[in-house]
C-alpha cells in the first residue's frame, strides 16, 4: 500500500467524523520558541471514542496533546472544543469540559488519596463556596471507578506506582469532564499495571462514555485499545482510522523505520505487531554456525 | 462511608500535641514579656494580685503605661511581623517548591533594605517613604532574580542560586551606599539595618498592621490555588488555574509581606526560612499551612525578641541579630540534611 492511499483514507475518515468531533485542530502550527514542531496540522478527535496518538520519539505527539489540552498556544490556526475556540474560553470553563492527566504531576508530601482526588473539584468551586454534596459524590464515584476507594485515607506516597497512577486518574475523573486527555499514562509501570490501567480506560470509554485521547508508546497497546488511531511522523499525520483498517507492515516501516510482521491478536482480534529485528536475518542455527564454524 | 485504615487512628495525638505545644509556649511568652520585665519598670507586678490589677486596669498609671503602651505594642509588633514573615516564607517555598526558597535567602529583604536606604538618603527618615521604598526595593530585587533566572521557565533551584547572588550584590551595594551618604543618614541606616523591634509604639505598628492583615487575607484567599500549583504547572493548568497570573500575584503578595515588615523593623532573617518548615514538622500530615506558618513565625519572633531583651544583662540586642545567629545554625543543619 502506498502513502497516498493512507492519506486518502485519512481524509475520508476525517470527513465522516467532522460533525461529531469533540476536539479538533484546524491547520495549527505548533512551536516552542522558534523550534517548529508541526505545521498546518489538522486533527479530529471523534466524540465518544478512544483515540490513541502514536509515533516515533520526537514526532510531536506530546506537543499535539499539549495543544489539544490548551497548555500550548498554537502560533497559527485554531483549536476547537465542541466547535468553539478553546483559547476564547476561560481556562476554568475549559477545565469543566476537558480533563488532563499530565506526565509531570507532583503529589504533595504526605497528602491523603481522598484529598488529592478532591482537588479535581477545583474548577467547579467558587470563592467562599463550601464543599458541596455534589463534590463529595463526584469524588466518591471517581474513587470507585478507579478502584482506589479502599485506600482513600492512606497517604499517596504509601501506594505502588500503579495505584498512584489510578489516584491521578481519579483526580481527573472528579473533574467530571466528558473529555479526558492522557499523556503517556502507562510509562514506568510494569506490564500487569499497564494492562490494568488500559482496561480501566476502556471501561471509562465504553461504560461511562468518556471521550479519551491518549499518547502511547506501546504500539500493541494502541492497536488493542484504540477505536481511532492517529499516526504521526515529524509533525505530520501519516494515517488515521481504526487499527484494523490502517495498520500494515508498510505503514510501520514508513513511520517507525521498523521491519515487522503483523498477525491478528488471538485475544482481541486487532493487529499484533511483531518486530523482526535481527532475528529475521539470523536464525539460531546460523548463529551457532557463525560462532562455531566446525 | 469510607473505610478508615489503622493509619488514621494514629494521628490524633500528634494533631493535638503540636498546636497545643505552640499555644502553651506562646501564652507563656506573652505572659513573661508583658509582666516580668527588667530595666525600666523592674519589679512591676511581682505578685499575681499586681498582675490581675494590671489586667483589669486598676494598677497605677506608671505601671499601666509601661505594660500596655510600651511592652504590649512591642509584643504585638513581634506577633504580627513574625506571622507576616512566616506566611511570606510559606508562599515562596511553595512557589519555588524548595525549603530554601525563602525571601531572606533569595535577597528580597536585602532589596527592600536597599529601597529604604535610598528613601532615607533622598527624603530623610520618614515612615511612609521608607515603606514605599522597601516595597519598590523588594519588588525590584524579585524582578531582577526572576529575569536572571529565566531560561525557558523557572526551575526552583536556579531561582535560589540567582537569588543568593543578587542578595550578595545588593548587600555590597547597601554598604557602599552607607559609606557615601551623610554620617547622620548612615547612623540611622546602621541602627535600622540590624533589624530591631525597638520603639514599636502603637502608632508606628498600626498602619503596617493594616497592610499586613490585608496581605495575609489575600494569601489565604489564594491558598487553594497555591496548593494546586505545587502539583506542577501542567496539572494546575489542567484544573483551570491561570498559572502565570496566579504565580505573579502570589509573588507580589509574598514580596510585599517581606517588604512591609522590612520597612518598619529592618531586615529580620530566618523567620521566613524556618517557620514553614517547623510548622510542617508540627503538622500531623506534615503539610505546610499558611496558618501554621503564621503561628510558628509569630512564636519564633516573640521568642527571639524575648532572648534579645532578656538574654544578656544590661544589654538589649537587636532582634535581627538573634534571629540571624539562630538562622545560621538552622541553615547549616538544613544544607547538611538536604545534601544527604
Amino acid at each position: 500500500m502506498t502513502q497516498s492511499s493512507f492519506k486518502a483514507r485519512c481524509v475520508s475518515t476525517s470527513e465522516t467524523m467532522t460533525e461529531q468531533a469533540a476536539l479538533e485542530t484546524k491547520s495549527v502550527t505548533l512551536a516552542y520558541e522558534h523550534n517548529v514542531i508541526a505545521k498546518d496540522l489538522s486533527v479530529n478527535i471523534p466524540h465518544g471514542k478512544f483515540t490513541v496518538i502514536v509515533g516515533p520519539n520526537g514526532c510531536g505527539k506530546s506537543t499535539l496533546l499539549r495543544s489539544l489540552s490548551r497548555l500550548l498556544v498554537p502560533k497559527s490556526g485554531e483549536i476547537l472544543l465542541n466547535g468553539e475556540n478553546i483559547h476564547s474560553q476561560s481556562t476554568r470553563e475549559v477545565a469543566k469540559k476537558l480533563g488532563l492527566l499530565p506526565q509531570s504531576a507532583i503529589a504533595p508530601d504526605g497528602i491523603k488519596v481522598i484529598d488529592l482526588v478532591s482537588r479535581g473539584r477545583f474548577p467547579h468551586q467558587k470563592w467562599f463556596q463550601p464543599w458541596s454534596e455534589a463534590d463529595q459524590k463526584a469524588v466518591e464515584l471517581a474513587m470507585q471507578a478507579t478502584g482506589v476507594i479502599d485506600f482513600a485515607q492512606l497517604n499517596v506516597d504509601q501506594l505502588s506506582g500503579g495505584q498512584r497512577q489510578r489516584v491521578w486518574v481519579a483526580m481527573a475523573l472528579a473533574q467530571e469532564t466528558s473529555l479526558l486527555l492522557l499523556d503517556e499514562p502507562t510509562t514506568y509501570l510494569d506490564i500487569a499495571h499497564q494492562i490494568e490501567l488500559m482496561d480501566l480506560f476502556q471501561d471509562l470509554n465504553r461504560i461511562q462514555g468518556h471521550t479519551l485521547v491518549a499518547v502511547l508508546h506501546d504500539l500493541n497497546h494502541a492497536c488493542r485499545y484504540a477505536d481511532h488511531l492517529i499516526m504521526i511522523k515529524s509533525g505530520e499525520i501519516i494515517a488515521t482510522g481504526s487499527p484494523n483498517d490502517i495498520i500494515t507492515e508498510t505503514l510501520i516501516e514508513e513511520v517507525f523505520g521498523l521491519s515487522c510482521l503483523i498477525l491478528p491478536d488471538p485475544i482481541s482480534h486487532t493487529p499484533l505487531i511483531i518486530p523482526r529485528g535481527r532475528a529475521s536475518t539470523v536464525t539460531i542455527n546460523e548463529m551457532k554456525l557463525k560462532l562455531n564454524p566446525h | 462511608m469510607i473505610a478508615n485504615s489503622s493509619y488514621s487512628l494514629r494521628t490524633p495525638t500528634r494533631t493535638i500535641l503540636g498546636p497545643a505545644f505552640v499555644f502553651t509556649l506562646a501564652l507563656a511568652l506573652i505572659f513573661f514579656t508583658l509582666f516580668i520585665g527588667h530595666g525600666i519598670g523592674d519589679g512591676i507586678a511581682s505578685n499575681l494580685q499586681g498582675i490581675w490589677q494590671l489586667i483589669i486596669g486598676e494598677a497605677d498609671k506608671y505601671q499601666s503605661i509601661v505594660v500596655w503602651q510600651w511592652r504590649a505594642s512591642r509584643l504585638f509588633a513581634a506577633l504580627i511581623i513574625g506571622a507576616a514573615l512566616g506566611i511570606s516564607g510559606a508562599v515562596f517555598q511553595s512557589l519555588v517548591r524548595n525549603p530554601l526558597g525563602s525571601p531572606d535567602i533569595t535577597g528580597f529583604n536585602v532589596g527592600a533594605f536597599t529601597g529604604v536606604l535610598i528613601a532615607i538618603a533622598l527624603f530623610g527618615n520618614l515612615y511612609w517613604y521608607s515603606v514605599i521604598g522597601a516595597l519598590i526595593g523588594g519588588l525590584g530585587a524579585a524582578v531582577l532574580v526572576y529575569l536572571f533566572a529565566y531560561r525557558d521557565g523557572h526551575s526552583g533551584f536556579r531561582l535560589i542560586i540567582v537569588g543568593i547572588a543578587i542578595s550578595a550584590t545588593l548587600t555590597a551595594f547597601n554598604q557602599w551606599l552607607s559609606l557615601t551618604v551623610s554620617l547622620e543618614t548612615a547612623m540611622t541606616a546602621a541602627l535600622w539595618s540590624a533589624g530591631s523591634l525597638n520603639g514599636m509604639t502603637w502608632s508606628r505598628i498600626m498602619p503596617a498592621t493594616l497592610l499586613i492583615l490585608l496581605l495575609i487575607g489575600l494569601s489565604m484567599l489564594l491558598n487553594t490555588r497555591m496548593k494546586l500549583l505545587e502539583m506542577g504547572d501542567d496539572t494546575a493548568a489542567a484544573l483551570g488555574i491561570s498559572v502565570n497570573k496566579t504565580r505573579l500575584v502570589l509573588m507580589l503578595v509574598g514580596v510585599s509581606l517581606t517588604a512591609v515588615t522590612t520597612a518598619i523593623t529592618g531586615p529580620i532573617s530566618f523567620i521566613s526560612l524556618a517557620a514553614p518548615q517547623i510548622a510542617r514538622r508540627l503538622h500531623p500530615q506534615r503539610h505546610i499551612t499558611l496558618f501554621g506558618s503564621a503561628l510558628v513565625g509569630a512564636l519564633l519572633l516573640t521568642s527571639a525578641d524575648f532572648i534579645a531583651q532578656h538574654g544578656w544583662q544590661n544589654t538589649t540586642l537587636p532582634v535581627g541579630l538573634v534571629t540571624i545567629s539562630l538562622g545560621g545554625l538552622y541553615l547549616v543543619y538544613l544544607i547538611i540534611r538536604e545534601g544527604k
